[in-house]
């Protein structure tokens, strides 16, 4: 098994085989967490900083969740309240944390290739937990372990993606590790909520749900933020929910056994029926959460796991 | 005292020729041409070595931070710039801190380009006080002082009552007007041009459509009130008809291209390098491709360096939250050689667009290779290879984007007034 990224910043950079190991690993992950004694010793003694400079509750929990459960000594900076608004530069928020010496940094940014760029100022590893309408590459690996669990694979799937396309990284990252392992996408959304030139991305693009659920093994629905609500990128969220909504009538065009997935925070009525995301035997967004803490330790062990084996002291510069 | 240029390729753009001889000069102005095989009149002479002999170049556009960010660029550093890239004639910008949209300001401009700058500085002036689209600046008062053109920059009145206004009072006075034609509204905020590229990234993008779209609204403007306008820089394929439509009709407008649109395209932003982030932002490689043909057809008029010095501070940042724009004085020429390198163009018509278009445009008597014209020249070596090293710019920002950037092209010599004003060691 090699895994030799210095950083997870975006699905587009790994390999098939590197996804692969990341999912492998998380599997045994998954066992850990559903035993009671939830402990390993993996990250002791490393510190985990997570820096959050975009609001988030979910993601955030995760990776310090995974951090925990591996030993790390995690600590959460709600960047949003301090440095930004002393007038401090992003990398100087870096050098500042990486004279610390932390071993892994988790970092969610509004802007696009921050995390790229806060990657290159500091010597740990970097773990993008979303930037800006770029990548957000956990949540592709964990969507990606959710459907192998369910499907026993993740090649010639056929998946829908639906909702707001054009200012999700979750879509993002989806395509491209998707496209990695060799199944197909189908995007549907209004065109108002599609990025430009994504018919160049290797997907079949829709603006009709019962026409791109056709035969599909797996939907994924996306948040529509609230601000996109008011008429500037959709008419209302009722004309939206009757055409883009997820209901039973047009789950009924994918395949029988076809699982529904959603990032969330979810908005019930908006992209999601909510009897649908509760029923059981359909929706595994519960399971996707679960998943979640398990992709991020195996990533995490990895990436520390690369950098000892490439320098000794994963404090030192490689 | 006669000074001679002898055994020199001369690029003679209004000709459009270029042919072996040498260049008299005497009292500050060409004296005579002597083509290769006539009698040499006396004089001390230098020996060209058979390399490019040329107007120098008038780069309109150019932004010095003076006033306001002296830290970024003043006249001396930029002069400097200017003479080691060939530049005899910086035509400034006045978007500076404050603007200059006042004679007194032109004038401080002015006074301190005098003082230090070796090369010609012509200053031009805001068309709108505090280029905020509101108010007429004084457009009189500011040609009295020496303002050759009037631009809000990129800043663009999105009230055409108030813009119109200021077209037809410029028009009164038979001032030459520079627009910028990027829709506003749709440009907010975007960093790259939409389109997969851009959609990969993840970043803010407009559609190429917002040039288009301005360049209707400014044409319709110039046929309604006559003045003489130019748009500072085109990127787009699907703005040229229009230009293209303007020209054929009349109406007294020309348009310019920034060197960056013409050397680099949307690809070179990956990995997020803001060093390549410039306004309007890079192309696709087709609107690349359509700028050149139309610098080479002569539909495009004008290259421009476009000189934006940014500092470190204001580059190091997320792409979103970067300065736009790149030093360009000294990499003017070798970059725009790679358009003849490249086969696009021959040397007389690039030195068109970059010598004697904008000495039209600005009704300059400089840009020219004949006998009266003042002797700016740039003696250049066309083949010279070399590595770029920002670090070695004079400028004192070193945001270029053609760092560590094999180019062809080397500035030789500089002259001014017929004095040598630069030598490279």
């Amino acid at each position: 098994m090699t895994f030799t990224a210095k950083h997870l910043l975006g699905i587009e950079n790994l390999s098939r085989d590197d996804i692969v190991s990341i999912l492998d690993l998380a599997e045994q992950y998954v066992t850990l967490n559903r035993q009671s004694h939830k402990r390993s010793d993996t990250l002791a003694g490393l510190t985990q900083i997570n820096m959050f400079f975009e609001n988030s509750t979910r993601t955030q929990a995760s990776f310090e969740i995974a951090g925990k459960r591996l030993g790390a000594d995690v600590m959460n900076m709600a960047m949003g309240a301090s440095s930004i608004k002393k007038g401090e530069t992003l990398i100087d928020t870096a050098l500042t944390l990486n004279a610390m010496n932390p071993d892994l940094l988790v970092v969610r940014h509004p802007n696009s290739g921050a995390v790229e760029l806060l990657s290159q100022k500091v010597n740990c590893a970097v773990l993008n937990a979303g930037d800006g309408r770029h990548e957000h590459p956990t949540q592709a690996l964990l969507d990606a372990l959710t459907i192998r669990r369910a499907k026993g694979r993740l090649h010639r799937l056929s998946v829908a993606i639906c909702g707001d396309i054009a200012h999700s990284r979750v879509a993002r990252s989806n395509i491209f590790l998707l496209n990695k392992m060799e199944s197909r996408i189908r995007l549907i959304a209004p065109k108002t909520l599609l990025p430009s030139g994504i018919d160049q991305f290797g997907v079949e693009v829709f603006d009709d749900m019962a026409e791109g659920l056709e035969g599909v093994d797996v939907v994924m629905m996306l948040r529509l933020q609230r601000e996109r609500m008011d008429g500037a990128f959709i008419p209302s969220p009722r004309e939206y929910y009757h055409r883009w909504g997820l209901t039973a009538a047009k789950l009924a065009h994918a395949k029988p056994d076809a699982i529904v997935m959603h990032p969330g925070p979810m908005n019930r009525g908006v992209e999601i029926d909510g009897d649908i995301a509760d029923d059981l035997s359909r929706s595994v967004i519960q399971e996707q959460v679960e998943m979640g803490v398990a992709v991020r330790m195996a990533a995490m062990e990895l990436l520390v796991r690369g950098r000892r084996e490439a320098g000794a002291n994963v404090g030192v510069m490689v | 005292m006669t000074l001679l240029l002898t055994n020199a390729r001369l690029i003679d753009p209004e000709a459009g020729t270029d042919v072996l001889g040498a260049v008299a000069i005497e009292k500050g102005r060409i004296s005579q041409i002597i083509l290769d095989g006539e009698a040499l009149p006396k004089g001390d002479i230098i020996d060209c070595g058979g390399k490019c002999l040329a107007p120098g170049i008038i780069d309109i556009g150019v932004k010095v931070c003076e006033p306001g960010e002296r830290h970024k660029e003043s006249f001396r550093t930029a002069g400097e710039a200017a003479a080691a890239g060939g530049v005899t004639t910086m035509v400034v910008r006045p978007d500076t801190e404050p603007s200059v949209d006042s004679p007194e300001t032109l004038q401080f401009a002015a006074r301190r380009a005098a003082d230090v700058c070796k090369v010609n500085v012509l200053p031009m002036a805001a068309l709108t006080k505090d280029r905020a689209g509101k108010e007429m600046a004084e457009i009189g008062f500011l040609m009295d002082a020496g303002a050759v053109a009037f631009t809000d920059c990129d800043f663009v009145n999105r009230n055409n009552k108030i813009f119109g206004r200021c077209l037809s009072y410029a028009k009164m006075m038979g001032a030459v007007v520079i627009g910028h034609a990027q829709e506003p509204v749709m440009s907010d905020g975007a960093c790259a041009t939409s389109g997969p590229f851009a959609s990969k990234l993840g970043l803010p993008a407009v559609s190429v459509m917002a040039e288009r779209i301005q360049l209707e609204r400014d044409m319709a403007l110039v046929e309604m009130t006559g003045v003489t306008y130019h748009v500072d820089q085109l990127s787009a394929a699907v703005a040229l008809p229009v230009l293209e439509r303007a020209k054929a009709a009349g109406l007294p407008v020309s348009a310019g291209v920034s060197i960056h649109h013409l050397t680099l395209n949307e690809l070179d932003i990956d990995g997020y390098r803001t060093f390549f982030k410039v306004k309007p932002p890079l192309r696709p490689e087709d609107d690349r491709v359509a700028m050149v043909d139309a610098v080479a057809s002569g539909l495009i008029d004008i290259i421009s360096s476009m000189h934006t010095p940014q500092d470190e501070e204001s580059k190091r940042l997320p792409f979103e939250e970067a300065a736009s724009g790149a030093v360009g004085l000294e990499t003017l020429l070798p970059a725009a050689m790679s358009l003849v390198h490249a086969g696009f163009m021959d040397l007389a018509t690039l030195w068109k667009a970059l010598s004697y278009n904008p000495a039209q445009l600005l009704g300059l008597d400089a840009g020219r290779l004949v006998a009266g014209a003042p002797a700016d020249l740039v003696l250049f070596d066309p083949d010279k290879p070399f590595v770029m090293d920002r670090f070695k710019l004079k400028s004192r920002c070193k945001n270029t984007p053609f760092d560590e950037r094999r180019m062809e092209g080397a500035v030789l010599r500089t002259f001014v007034g017929g004095e040598e004003i630069y030598a490279r060691d």
